[in-house]
C-alpha cells in the first residue's frame, strides 16, 4: 500500500498535464466518435492520432533539450528555432552539393548538420555558463541574427530538396505502416531515456539547478553541466531542423520552426516543471509537447474563427496555469482535508465514537502547544 | 583626493550604477563613432530628435518592460499589446464613436486590463511570469487579428490634427543647401516619453514602491523578511508596464496614423534587447531605470549606423547580433572582474555616487 502511494506520489507531476490531454481528447470524442478512427491508405496508418503525433514530432525533441536546459540553466533558450534552420540549411546545402543521393550522404549531412548544431549549443552555452549571461540574453543573439546566417547559407533563396530519399523521411517509408517523423522522433525518444537513465545526468542537472553553489561543494562543476545541457539543445534543435525540412520538402528559412520556442517554453510548463530551474520531468515535457499539438488540432476542428485561434489558445493556457497554480492547489488541498474531516468526523459519531475523536483532538492540540 | 577621502567611509560603486555609466559610455562612444563616420547626417540635431520622434513607442515599452525586469519579472505581452490597442483606437476613431479623448481612455483601459490580469496571475497565484505574460501576448494578437486585419488609416481630423502637430525649436536647427534655416521638429509623442521617464524616474528613486521593487526584485524572501509586502509590490509593477504599454499604443498610433496587424511586432525581443545595453539585468534588482531609453538609444543609434554604412539587408540583423553579443560579454567580463575585485574604477569626486 505504501509503495503504490509512493509509486502515485512519484507520478503526481503528470497529473496535470495528462488530465489536460484525456480533456481534449474527451472534448474531440464529443464533437465526432470517429475521432480515434485510423484507416490505413497504401499501407500506412492515417488518422487524427497519426496526424498528432506526426505534426508534434519537431515540438517534443525540442522540448525534450528545452527541459534540460531549463533544469540546469534557471532560463529558457529562445533561440532554437533560428539554430534549427541554420542546421538544416547546412544539411540541405550539403546533400544538394553531394551529387547522387544516398542514404548516406543524408546520413552524412545529418551528422554534419548535428556538429552544426553542436557549435551553435557551444557558442550560447559559453555565453551562459562562463559569461554567466542570463539564458534568455544570451540567446537573444542568435534569434535576432540567426535567421540571416541561414539566408545566406542558404544563397538567398529557399532550395527545394527534391530526391526520394528526403521525400521518405519526410513522409514515409515503403512497407512500413508508421509515417518516418513518428519513428525518428521515437527513437530520439528512446536514446534520450536510455541517456538519463544510465548516466548521473539527471542528478547532475537537477543539483546544479536547484543551487549552483551546493552542486559546487559537492564536487559537480556547474558550469559544465549548463555547458552540457546547451549542447544537448543544439543537438535536440539539428535533429528538430532534420526532420522539419525533409517534411516541408524545401528550406524556408523565414519560417522554418518559425516562433517553436514559444511552444517549446509552454510544453515545459505545461509538463509540470518549474521554468525557475530545479527537478524536472522529460515524461511531462513530452506529454506536454503532444497536449499542445492536440489543443491546435482541436481548435481546427471545432472550426474556431482562424483569427481567433491565438486568443482561445490563451484562454485555454491561462485557465490551465491558475488550476495548476500553487495557490490554487493548496486551497483545493486545505478544502479536500476539511472535507475529509468532515466526513471522519461524522462516521465517528456514526459508531459512537464520539468520545475517541474528542480525545484524539485534544491530544493533537495539546501536543501542538507542547 | 585622497586627501579629500581621509576619515570618510569608503564606499563601493552600487551596481546599478556601474552598469548605467557603462551603458551610457557606450550609448556616447556608439554616437561619437556615428558622427566620425557619416557626419553629415549624425551631426544634425535632427537625427538625434528623429530617434524619439519615430520610436516614441518603442521608448515607452522599454520603460514599462524596464520596471518589470527591476522586480524580477518579464512581461513579453507589451508589443502584442501596444499593436492592440493601436488597431482599436484606429477602429474607435474609424467608426465616428468615439472622439480623440476616447481612444486614449481606450488604450488606458486596454493596458490597464492586461496589466491587471497579469499582475494578479503572477502576483497573487504565483504562476510563471513568462507563461502568463505569453498567454497574454497569445490573446492580445488573436484579439487584435479578430477586430479587424486589413490596415486601417485613421483620418478623423482631431486626431490627424494631434498627428500632424509638432513643435518647433526655433534656436536649434541645421541650415540647408538652399540657405535656408530649417528648426528641429518634435512630436507630441516625444513629449510622452519624457514626461513617463521623470515621472518613472522619480518613482523608482524616491517613492517607497521602487525601493521596495528594488528589494524585491533582488531577493523576494529578504524583501519578505524586511516586511514588504511582495505580492502587492510585483501586482503594481504590472500593473504599471501594462498601463505603459497601453500608452505605448497611442503613441505608436500618433507616430504612423493607421492601425496594423504588423505594429509593435517584436517590441517585446526589442524592449529587453534595449534594457539589456542600459544596464539593466534580468536576473532583477540591479539597474537604473534611466539606463532603458539610454539603451533604446543605443540600439537604435547601432541600427541606424549599419544602415547608414549601407551593410547588406540580411547582414544587418547578424551585424546587430554581434553588436549585442559584443555588450553582453563586456558586461559580464567587467561584472566578473568587479566580483574579483580586480576592477576599480576610478571616478572624480563629483561623480561618486552619495555617500548615506
Amino acid at each position: 500500500m505504501t509503495s503504490l502511494r509512493r509509486q502515485f506520489d512519484r507520478l503526481s507531476h503528470l497529473f496535470l498535464p495528462l488530465s489536460v490531454l484525456v480533456a481534449l481528447l474527451t472534448i474531440n470524442l464529443v464533437k465526432g466518435a470517429d475521432y480515434f478512427k485510423i484507416t490505413m491508405i497504401n499501407g500506412v496508418f492515417y488518422g487524427n492520432i497519426p496526424n498528432i503525433l506526426f505534426g508534434a514530432s519537431e515540438l517534443v525533441i525540442l522540448s525534450i533539450g528545452m527541459t534540460l536546459v531549463t533544469a540546469a540553466s534557471r532560463g529558457q533558450d529562445i533561440s532554437i528555432g533560428e539554430s534549427g534552420a541554420i542546421s538544416s540549411a547546412i544539411f540541405v546545402q550539403y546533400v544538394l552539393n553531394a551529387g547522387e543521393v544516398t542514404i548516406w550522404t543524408i546520413l552524412a549531412g545529418f551528422l554534419i548538420s548535428c556538429v552544426a548544431g553542436l557549435v551553435i549549443g557551444a557558442f550560447n552555452g559559453t555565453l551562459v555558463s562562463f559569461f554567466n549571461v542570463q539564458p534568455m540574453v544570451a540567446t537573444l543573439i542568435l534569434f535576432l541574427g540567426g535567421r540571416s546566417i541561414a539566408f545566406i547559407i542558404d544563397g538567398k533563396v529557399s532550395p527545394i530538396l527534391a530526391n526520394p530519399i528526403s521525400n521518405q523521411i519526410g513522409t514515409v517509408i515503403p512497407g512500413v505502416p508508421i509515417q518516418t517523423p513518428i519513428i525518428l522522433t521515437a527513437v530520439f525518444i528512446v536514446i534520450v531515456a536510455v541517456a538519463i537513465k544510465t548516466t548521473n545526468l539527471r542528478l547532475y542537472v537537477e543539483a546544479v539547478g536547484v543551487n549552483p553553489s551546493a552542486a559546487r561543494l559537492n564536487g559537480i562543476n556547474p558550469k559544465k553541466v549548463i555547458f552540457l545541457t546547451f549542447l544537448i539543445m543544439g543537438v535536440c534543435s539539428a535533429v528538430a531542423g532534420f526532420i522539419a525540412v525533409n517534411k516541408a520538402g524545401r528550406h524556408d528559412s523565414v519560417n522554418l520552426l518559425k516562433f517553436i520556442m514559444m511552444d517549446a517554453i509552454l510544453a515545459v510548463a505545461l509538463g509540470g516543471n518549474s521554468l525557475a530551474g530545479g527537478k524536472f520531468s522529460i515524461t511531462g515535457s513530452i506529454i506536454g509537447a503532444y497536449t499542445i499539438e492536440v489543443l491546435n488540432r482541436t481548435l481546427l476542428r471545432l472550426e474556431v474563427n482562424p483569427e481567433a485561434i491565438k486568443a482561445f489558445k490563451s484562454v485555454f493556457i491561462i485557465v490551465l496555469m491558475v488550476i495548476a497554480s500553487p495557490v490554487v492547489r493548496a486551497l483545493a488541498r486545505e478544502l479536500l482535508d476539511k472535507a475529509r474531516a468532515i466526513v471522519t468526523g461524522y462516521s465517528a459519531r456514526q459508531t459512537g465514537g464520539l468520545n475517541k475523536a474528542a480525545v484524539s483532538i485534544t491530544d493533537s492540540s495539546a501536543k501542538k502547544e507542547g | 583626493m585622497r586627501l579629500l577621502n581621509r576619515g570618510k567611509p569608503r564606499t563601493r560603486l552600487s551596481n546599478s550604477t556601474l552598469l548605467f555609466i557603462i551603458a551610457g559610455i557606450i550609448f556616447l562612444l556608439m554616437y561619437g563613432i556615428a558622427i566620425v563616420s557619416f557626419p553629415v547626417s549624425f551631426r544634425q540635431f535632427q537625427t538625434f530628435f528623429d530617434f524619439f520622434n519615430l520610436n516614441a513607442a518603442l521608448f515607452i515599452t522599454t520603460l514599462g518592460m524596464c520596471i518589470v525586469i527591476i522586480g524580477g519579472g518579464i512581461d513579453i505581452s507589451v508589443g502584442a499589446v501596444c499593436g492592440l490597442v493601436t488597431m482599436a483606437c484606429a477602429l474607435l476613431l474609424q467608426s465616428g464613436a468615439g472622439n480623440v479623448w476616447g481612444a486614449l481612455f481606450l488604450a488606458l483601459g486596454i493596458g490597464l486590463a492586461f496589466g491587471l490580469m497579469h499582475g494578479f496571475l503572477i502576483a497573487y497565484l504565483e504562476i510563471q511570469p513568462f507563461i502568463i505574460t505569453l498567454a497574454g501576448m497569445f490573446l492580445a494578437q488573436g484579439l487584435l487579428t479578430t477586430l479587424h486585419k486589413e490596415p486601417l488609416n485613421v483620418t478623423n481630423p482631431d486626431f490627424v490634427a494631434l498627428r500632424r502637430f509638432t513643435i518647433e525649436i526655433p534656436w536649434l536647427g541645421t541650415v540647408n543647401r538652399l540657405g535656408v534655416f530649417i528648426p528641429c521638429e518634435i512630436k507630441p509623442g516625444v513629449i510622452v516619453v519624457v514626461a513617463l521617464v521623470v515621472l518613472y524616474a522619480v518613482l523608482m528613486k524616491w517613492s517607497s514602491f521602487g525601493r521596495n521593487l528594488y528589494a524585491v526584485g533582488g531577493n523576494r524572501h529578504s524583501a519578505r523578511m524586511l516586511g514588504i509586502n511582495v505580492k502587492k509590490t510585483i501586482f503594481l509593477s504590472y500593473v504599471l508596464c501594462g498601463l505603459t504599454a497601453g500608452i505605448s499604443g497611442f503613441v505608436f498610433l500618433m507616430t504612423t496614423g493607421a492601425g496594423n496587424i504588423g505594429n509593435g511586432a517584436l517590441y517585446e525581443i526589442k524592449a529587453i534587447a534595449a534594457n539589456v545595453m542600459g544596464g539593466i539585468m534580468l536576473s532583477g534588482g540591479v539597474g537604473n531605470l534611466l539606463g532603458a531609453p539610454i539603451g533604446t538609444l543605443t540600439l537604435l543609434t547601432i541600427n541606424e549606423l549599419i544602415r547608414a554604412a549601407g551593410v547588406q539587408s540580411n547582414l544587418q540583423a547578424i551585424v546587430a547580433g554581434l553588436l549585442l553579443y559584443l555588450f553582453i560579454v563586456l558586461q559580464s567580463i567587467i561584472m566578473a572582474l568587479r566580483d574579483r575585485r580586480e576592477f576599480r574604477l576610478a571616478l572624480p569626486p563629483w561623480l561618486k555616487p552619495h555617500r548615506s
